[in-house]
């Protein structure tokens, strides 16, 4: 058996696997903020919150209604974003002209009130969530045993994140897009309803944050610190990547997470911590992070 | 009580440290016995400690008939968010400020063992349920201290022996990095390789914020080892269960989980937590006693049975109050090692646990029972989880007094 570094290869093969199903994760949440960053120029805090919510409403549509994962992938950011939409109207709306600071506070707070009232209701231990039939078992790689499960959620972060990324950068809509984040007025004036546009965007981004907590229900228990867990991780993912880049929040939630697989393996006691080196290291040499437009 | 703006504003500085209720300036006016319920109500451990104790030491209280023999007691509850500095803080204040007598709960051993300095300082009784370590006990043991429902020594003598005994002898820990997962896997690997067994590899992980171990899982599995030792407690436990169940572990290995309540197992569910061996020592299904008790707590708690913890915070409040009426309130108000000292003088007696000694090092002798988590089939009810294997008596149950080195036995 070959080692490296000390650590057997099929070993460390497994890690960088582990590593990259984590980073689809990363790369799912961090994608969220930072469409809705680059757009609407909100630090959404509430978005770990948003996505224990979309990992409950699997949870609810389940033993309320008794509808299974499968509607549930579809349902629960469908619900959420719509939950979105209402925020968006009712209150981010009305921070846009303001310093980022106060969307910050509003969303960090609407975080911890979404947070309190799923630990009011449901406590803190969670709520037992099982993996669709057709995905659970495992095959062995003869490097590591996968389970069909992790595989699924790394393929699916995938395709999604390249998805979101190809409709933001190729397509009409797109380019519409972005062209309202340089310049409403002129946008407007070619008869494109900015505000609404604005609004399905925020709806967007939240919707990826409770697909991604569909995704994680099966994994973790359904509970409500599952997303301030990930959320300070998250956000420096989106730092590293540059704040509103796309790609960088893709190609850096997927390379953190095997970072931080890799220190699991070394020095585990370190393994959340990696990521704030390497974002202090990263903002000391590229202020704007890796993908980032210099100011 | 003159409302200031500087009584609203500390109010609300207070409030944001997570303390429920304060009422600075009635304090020394009335004499009123209080008991301050310090835990985790936010955070991983809030299940298993929480409000779900507030309500015990409530029920002890109305138990013990207090406002019928003239004793007026009030309940004050804090949230430490297992942050020791938060802990030790609101500690001070409600002896400084808050007239508050006793301190029962606390769980989370470094907050645990920072509160214990603030009681033994300010000379107010503690009553310890939640945390597991068993330096409350050992050297750092306090004549105000009292130990009551576990301690690692127990667990890892209660578990770990009787998997060593069933032949796990190669053993792989995954450890929360702080004072409680070290001592439990300090103390169950003593037992694991006195009894013959070996230990082939452990990790320490960060606590609090880990919810992935996947990368841990997958390295016990490299190493060969046939026992998952789980050194963690809540929300850790049953993520790592899950987790190796998704991961195949469980069909080479068998997992303890050190320390795991009824509620982590109501959690996880039956179908994923069957056939775990774990050890409490209280179930409400034991005796006629034990479910009369929960039967009186359940309706207060609809979603929550008692766990040995929650039932430690009522036998602890209703023997504190037998030992305070001895006393009387002043007593009881200015000399908590006094309070302390006639607690352990008298066998405590109650519906969850029974008869028991206190030790002079402050350990309350419970019985351990090592359980074993029922198969969905066997259960007949919500709540019907265990099945008893052992009961070890408290006297063997935990630690030799002479091992823990408590400066308070003399030898």
């Amino acid at each position: 058996m070959h080692a490296i570094f000390g650590i057997p290869a099929p070993l460390l093969f497994g890690q960088l696997l582990l590593g990259l199903i984590n980073g689809g994760f990363y790369a799912l949440l961090s994608l969220g903020l930072a469409v809705i960053f680059g757009m609407l120029n909100i630090i959404n805090f509430a978005h770990g919150a948003l996505f224990t919510t979309g990992a409950f409403a699997a949870w609810m549509l389940l033993n309320y209604l008794g509808l299974p994962y499968w509607y549930a992938l579809f349902l629960s950011p469908l619900i959420i974003g719509l939950f979105g939409i209402v925020l968006e109207r009712l209150l981010i709306r009305r921070l846009y002209g303001l310093d980022h600071l106060y969307g910050l506070l509003l969303t960090f707070g609407l975080a911890l009130v979404i947070e309190g009232l799923f630990r009011n209701a449901y406590g803190s231990s969670g709520m037992p969530y099982q993996i669709p039939r057709a995905l659970s078992g495992a095959v062995n790689l003869g490097f590591m045993f996968l389970p069909l499960y992790r595989g699924w959620v790394v393929i699916v972060a995938l395709v999604v994140s390249l998805a979101t990324w190809a409709l933001i950068e190729k397509t009409r809509l797109g380019a519409t897009l972005r062209a309202a984040t340089e310049n409403a007025a002129l946008v407007q004036a070619f008869g494109i309803n900015v505000p609404r546009l604005v609004t399905l965007t925020y709806a967007g981004g939240v919707a990826l944050a409770a697909f991604a907590g569909v995704l994680a229900a099966p994994i973790y228990s359904v509970n409500p610190n599952m997303g301030s867990n990930l959320i300070i991780t998250v956000f420096a993912v989106v730092v590293i990547g540059g704040m509103g880049s796309i790609l960088g929040s893709i190609v850096s939630g997927f390379g953190l997470g095997v970072i931080e697989g890799l220190t699991k393996v070394f020095y585990p006691q370190a393994s959340d911590t990696v990521v704030f080196v390497v974002m202090a290291i990263v903002l000391l040499t590229r202020p704007a992070g890796l993908f980032g437009k210099a100011a | 009580m003159n409302v200031t703006r500087r009584t609203v504003l500390g109010g609300l500085a207070l409030g944001g440290m997570g303390v429920a209720s304060a009422r600075p300036g009635r304090a020394q006016s009335r004499k009123v016995l209080r008991i301050g319920v310090l835990n985790d109500q936010s955070g991983p451990y809030r299940d298993v400690s929480g409000l779900n104790s507030v309500v015990c030491v409530k029920q002890a209280i109305a138990d013990f008939g207090a406002s019928a023999k003239g004793l007026e007691v009030e309940v004050l509850s804090a949230d430490h968010q297992n942050k020791p500095d938060v802990g030790a803080a609101i500690a001070r204040q409600w002896f400084d400020r808050d007239g508050v007598d006793m301190i029962i709960d606390v769980p989370t051993s470094s907050v645990a063992l920072a509160v214990a300095n603030v009681c033994r300082e300010k000379n107010r009784a503690y009553i310890n349920v939640g945390a597991g370590t068993t330096e409350l006990t050992g050297r750092q043991c306090a004549a105000t201290t009292i130990h009551w429902a576990y301690d690692t020594w127990m667990l890892a003598h209660s578990t770990g022996g009787a998997t060593v005994k069933t032949g796990g002898d190669k053993w792989f820990f995954i450890t929360a990095d702080y004072v409680f997962g070290h001592d439990l896997e300090r103390e169950t690997s003593g037992f694991v390789t006195a009894a013959g067994g070996k230990v082939l590899g452990h990790v320490a992980y960060p606590f609090p914020g880990t919810t992935d171990f996947s990368s841990f899982l997958v390295q016990a599995q490299a190493s060969g080892a046939n026992v998952l030792g789980l050194a963690n407690a809540g929300a850790d436990t049953q993520n790592c269960i899950k987790q190796a169940h998704e991961f195949g572990l469980t069909s080479q290995a068998r997992i303890a989980a050190l320390l795991m309540f009824i509620t982590d197992v109501h959690a996880l569910g039956l179908e994923t937590a069957q056939g775990l061996v774990l050890t409490e020592s209280f179930y409400w299904d034991l005796n006629d006693k034990t479910r009369a008790f929960a039967a009186r707590i359940k309706d207060k708690t609809p979603n929550n049975m008692p766990n040995m913890v929650q039932a430690g915070c009522y036998a602890g409040t209703l023997h504190y109050l037998k030992a305070v009426s001895a006393l009387g309130l002043d007593t009881a108000k200015t000399n908590g090692a006094e309070v302390v000292a006639r607690m352990k003088a008298m066998p405590t007696e109650d519906d969850a646990f029974g008869t028991c000694k206190i030790r002079e090092d402050g350990r309350v002798l419970v019985p351990a029972y090592l359980f074993e988590v029922k198969k969905p089939a066997e259960s007949k009810g919500p709540w019907d989880y265990y099945k008893l294997l052992i009961t070890t008596p408290g006297d063997q149950a935990f630690r030799p007094l002479a091992d823990g080195h408590c400066p308070l036995v003399k030898s």
